[in-house]
């Protein structure tokens, strides 16, 4: 019990447990909408573009947040104008728009020969190095973050679902794009700093993915992939720290193990269903056309 | 004081940027009619459908769903809208509930979730189409007729004047496809304007009462038993076509008139009452 307990003590542990807990709910909730929309590669693309951003927030001595984000957020925005195209995919708009950023940041980088530790955690990460302002971004950004997702829930279940129909039937989806892509663009300057450039397409896409095959239910994803999120966060940190294992991959390694082992065990629930017959419900038969109908006539 | 027409368009015009897929439509459907609208892909039907929604991106001329002029844009007032199926994201985790509470989206309250009269409608609008105990189940779940319904349901729990189908029979069944015309038959029945589109030529002549032809422009309207003629198919599909006419009934049945089968030597035959 007393080792159990023993990283609690420090502080850096516990600001990096909060702060990977925070992150892993953070992504998790985003990522429902990300993996529904199938473009999972725009969290991992937009981290790359982010970082375009980070360089030239610190070569312009902006702050980081400020510069960062604003640079993510005109990305995200980019990627969907270019999407929108008929004949270029998400895929490819997500594949110009964010390397081309990040090819920025390396020129700079190249150009300037300033590369710093700002940068290396950036890139990879530096979980035990969050400062209590790191620490007061994430939680406004994660507060902000479900806030709207409360508020707008029914916008964004109909705009995920179907963004056509959305807006012929009074949603107002440019709104719901643009409030979206700054939500996106907070998350990952938020966990930036945290899980690094380099790994925050998994903590944006496991979590989701994994709670998809635990339900068929939209609202109750939403809760899941959070709770997952933040679960796998926080063991990811306990586990880094007993195993010497850099926090980054450690939380990422138990999110992919989680995901493994949901997969294992609902494949062969489905297994066992399909060997007593009845893997999918079957559908009702449906009445003579017009019984139901006859008092409205 | 002249009821308004449920779908008017005067002299539209309008397509995707480039050349005009629709030129100079004019079409007036009363209330409370069903009608067909048929005519070879690319004739312009779902940019009809588009220019009543508001979504056709170019558009000169005007609608009017109701009465009301649609805007460019702006949700229209007075239309349920069932999209084509084949657009469905089948793995997206709704259920029958949340597909149909999409339809009421405007009257909802500010919580996430839906209050008791939110609910009660759904539940309601289920009970109509004959799939109430279906609710709680996923969408993918559900047999194609039951699909449709749920996206019908949708449709009609904002109580709409018109209902705009966009190929509701394509890619199922006969069977379904009867089960669905039928459930249409019935909800005409019940006072709601419907427009669809199709290819089914001869389902539309076993169930519709009135079918325009289009082909970029309006070629003919009227009973199908008096549209369907070989020379207004031919204009319309730009295709041979032959009208087979049941002497006891008065009932059509098309076909391709093809190039060495039996039909090719049947003669077409000239409309009887149908309009331009």
């Amino acid at each position: 019990m007393q080792a159990l307990l023993e990283p609690f003590q420090y502080e850096f542990f516990r600001h990096g447990l909060l702060a990977a807990t925070l992150t892993g709910a953070l992504c998790g909730l985003m990522g429902v909408y990300i993996v529904l929309r199938r473009m999972s590669y725009i969290g991992h693309g937009l981290s790359h573009s982010i970082f375009g951003g980070a360089v030239v927030a610190y070569l312009m001595t902006w702050n980081f947040y400020i510069g960062a984000g604003l640079w993510g957020f005109f990305s995200a925005l980019l990627i969907n104008a270019t999407a929108r195209r008929r004949n270029i995919g998400g895929d490819a708009a997500i594949g110009i728009v964010t390397t081309a950023s990040f090819a920025i940041g390396v020129a700079l980088i190249s150009k300037t020969r300033s590369f710093t530790r700002n940068f290396e955690a950036a890139l990879f990460g530096n979980i035990l190095g969050v400062s209590t302002r790191d620490l007061i971004v994430l939680g406004l950004v994660t507060a902000a973050v479900v806030i709207a997702v409360f508020a707008g829930y029914k916008q964004l279940l109909f705009a995920t679902f179907d963004p056509g129909l959305a807006k012929i039937y009074g949603v107002r989806t440019e709104w719901v794009e643009t409030g979206f892509a700054l939500a996106l663009a907070a998350t990952i300057v938020a966990s930036l700093n945290i899980v690094g450039v380099t790994l925050i397409a998994a903590a944006i896409v496991i979590p989701p993915t994994t709670a998809r095959l635990l339900t068929d239910s939209f609202g109750r994803m939403l809760v899941l992939a959070t709770t997952i999120g933040a679960l796998c966060g926080f063991a990811g940190m306990v586990v880094s720290y007993y195993t010497d294992v850099a926090s980054g991959a450690a939380i990422v390694l138990v999110a992919a193990a989680t995901f493994a082992t949901v997969y294992a065990v609902t494949a062969a629930r489905r297994h066992v269903r399909l060997r007593a017959g009845h893997a999918t419900p079957r559908p009702c038969p449906l009445p003579a056309a017009g019984i139901a109908l006859d008092e409205q006539g | 004081m002249t009821q308004p027409y449920a779908i008017e368009l005067a002299g539209l015009s309008g397509g995707y940027g480039g050349d005009p897929v629709l030129r100079d439509v004019t079409l007036r459907i009363p209330r409370g009619r069903f009608v067909g609208l048929v005519g070879p892909s690319g004739a312009g039907k779902t940019s009809m459908l588009r220019a009543m929604l508001g979504t056709l991106p170019r558009v000169d001329g005007a609608a009017r769903i109701d009465g009301k002029p649609v805007t460019p844009g702006a949700p229209p007032p007075g239309i349920g809208y069932v999209p084509q199926i084949e657009t469905v994201d089948w793995s997206f985790p709704a259920t029958v509930e949340d597909v149909v509470l999409m339809g009421r989206i405007r009257r909802m309250g500010a919580l996430p979730w839906p209050n008791r009269e939110d609910r009660r409608r759904v539940g309601e609008t289920l009970e109509r189409l004959g799939i109430g105990a279906l609710a709680r189940r996923h969408i993918r779940d559900l047999s194609g007729g039951q699909q449709q319904r749920v996206f019908l349901a949708r449709a009609l729990i904002g109580e709409p004047v018109v209902l705009l189908l966009d190929e509701p029979t394509a890619s199922v069944d006969i069977k379904t496809r009867d089960d669905v015309l039928h459930l249409l038959v019935e909800l005409h029945r019940s006072g709601i304007t419907i427009l669809m589109t199709t290819h089914e030529l001869n389902a539309v002549a076993a169930h519709l009462p009135w079918v325009v032809c289009v082909n970029g422009a309006i070629v003919a309207q009227g009973a199908p038993v008096d549209v369907f003629t070989g020379p207004i198919l031919s204009r319309t599909f730009s295709a041979s076509m032959r009208v087979i006419r049941d002497p006891l009934t008065g009932g059509v049945l098309v076909a391709e008139a093809g190039e060495h089968g039996p039909f090719s030597r049947m003669p077409e035959r000239e409309p009887a009452r149908a309009s331009a």
